[in-house]
């Protein structure tokens, strides 16, 4: 008996977050289309953002893609086809690991900053110090935040994935000899414009995730230091997780919008 | 007779479990001080909170101006949150913005572009609370007074119909003090402006009321003068003003 009022209590908890998060974009999302966004908030928000991820971005992307070199080499040397790194490559890059790693690393970057910046607001008043100052705090908190993040998160995931290549293509090519005039042309026979696409719509989506999850946990924080402490890890593991689901879900249904290995 | 600027019916509010406010009965006239009294934890701030409509009650009514607010959405509230400024306890300023853009920052929000007139407004507000020459300060580095000097500020830059005040001199020295209930007597003086007071300091209340009301176990238990205050005989109210806590010490 105990353990059902737990699980229904773990479900309505669940519900009533996913209500919270639909309220929370509902309201963005209608503020944005009223055209209710401020410049300057929004500029800065790109360059902390879009900006200072960049190196985290840069760094993951270029690595992962060449250890997934490396190994996808080592793998495939002994049936003889190296030249089938480039695509095998590209193509994970394009349509999973650029965007799922970028959303990571955003979340990780960006998401517990939103949380413990918006969090610290909430617990300290300053929050309803905006509200009695006639300032709605979705208009003056979530959506330049949201507008930055729609803006930066497809641009960062194509650099990810383009460093992830350029750093598969070195390491293939210039450090595991395999021959480049193959690497380049197996790659372009194999990675469509639909990969691109998919890339960005994963990105798009993914920043949704973020930035509406670590908003939501700062304006819900609550009991002072240890409740934005708890805001911000609760809101890397959310968007860390529903990131992974929702990758998984958005593959099955881009898979059917553009369908993998068709030519 | 004037009518109240603020009516206050019934007024109920719970948390948790606990019944905070058991139906509260108010008015406030328009260009009084009304200092509300009561014990720490007694839901002064509480019932602050809901003449701005940062929280919803259980039950009860606020009119303000003859418009009910308590049912209001919360865009609907910014026109009567325009005409109602709040000093909050700890002063509540934006701490990634200097002095300067905390006190700016209703200004720019109301859609004032010209830095020549931010700056002159800005300039009277912070002479008005004796803070010249801390504009570039961040809120970090100011002192429990000055914080709240500046959250005045702020709270009078666009000046406000009525100006709700949370505990305004709590934790500061009596010097501090003193220099803020002065600024509430001046501010009252010069922008004829209706307040509100939360606090349980009886030299704040003597020096800025001029009715008094006392808040107990939820309920508005004596209104009048301050010198009907001092007067009293009843029970509740000889406690408080006397600072007796009722407690038998072994």
């Amino acid at each position: 008996m105990e353990v059902t009022f737990y699980l229904g209590g773990l479900f309505l908890g669940f519900l009533n977050f996913l209500g919270q998060l639909a309220v929370l974009a509902g309201e963005t999302l209608s503020s944005i289309g009223r055209g209710r966004i401020r410049m300057r908030l929004t500029l800065q928000q790109i360059a902390e953002i879009g900006f200072r991820s960049q190196l985290v971005v840069i760094v993951t992307g270029a690595f992962t893609g060449a250890v997934f070199t490396a190994q996808a080499y080592f793998q495939f040397a002994s049936l003889n086809m190296q030249t089938a790194v480039g695509p095998v490559v590209a193509l994970s890059m394009f349509r999973e690991l650029g965007p799922v790693l970028t959303g990571l690393m955003v979340a990780g970057r960006v998401g517990a900053a939103m949380s413990a910046e918006i969090g610290t607001m909430k617990v300290t008043q300053q929050i309803d110090a905006l509200r009695a100052l006639a300032v709605n705090p979705v208009d003056y908190l979530v959506v330049p935040r949201a507008v930055a993040m729609f803006i930066s998160m497809p641009l960062l995931v194509v650099e990810c994935v383009g460093c992830g290549v350029l750093a598969s293509y070195y390491v293939g090519v210039e450090v595991l000899r395999i021959n480049g005039v193959y690497f380049l042309a197996n790659i372009q026979k194999f990675a469509e414009g639909s990969d691109i696409v998919m890339s960005l719509v994963k990105g798009f989506v993914f920043a949704g995730i973020i930035v509406f999850i670590s908003c939501r946990e700062g304006l819900y924080a609550k009991d002072g230091a240890v409740g934005v402490g708890r805001a911000t890890t609760a809101s890397v593991v959310n968007c860390s997780l529903s990131i992974l689901i929702a990758n998984f879900f958005l593959t099955m249904a881009l898979n059917i919008v553009f369908p993998a290995g068709q030519r | 007779m004037n009518e109240p600027l603020i009516k206050v019916r019934d007024l109920v509010q719970r948390i948790g479990e606990q019944e905070i406010l058991r139906g509260i009965n108010l008015e406030v006239m328009p260009g009084e001080t009304l200092v509300l009294l009561g014990k720490s934890g007694g839901g002064k701030s509480v019932f602050l909170r809901h003449l701005i409509g940062l929280m919803r009650p259980v039950s009860g009514s606020i009119i303000f101006e003859g418009l009910e607010i308590t049912n209001l959405k919360e865009r609907e509230l910014e026109p009567v949150r325009r005409k109602v400024g709040m000093l909050f306890q700890d002063g509540a300023l934006f701490d990634s913005l200097n002095v300067f853009d905390n006190v700016a920052f209703p200004l720019r929000e109301r859609g004032e572009k010209n830095p020549k007139t931010v700056r002159e407004k800005v300039a009277g507000s912070l002479a008005m609370v004796n803070m010249t020459g801390h504009e570039r300060k961040m809120p970090v580095n100011l002192s429990g007074g000055m914080r709240k000097r500046v959250a005045l500020a702020r709270a009078i830059i666009s000046p406000p119909d009525v100006l709700l005040y949370d505990e305004p001199t709590a934790g500061l020295d009596p010097i501090v003090s003193d220099s803020i209930n002065r600024l509430i007597r001046r501010l009252q003086r010069q922008l004829n402006m209706t307040s509100v007071v939360v606090t349980h300091d009886l030299v704040s209340c003597n020096h800025v009321a001029d009715r008094v009301a006392l808040l107990d176990a939820g309920r508005i238990h004596f209104l009048g003068t301050p010198a009907e205050l001092r007067d009293a005989q009843d029970a509740i109210v000889r406690d408080f003003v006397d600072g007796r806590s009722g407690e038998t010490v072994y």
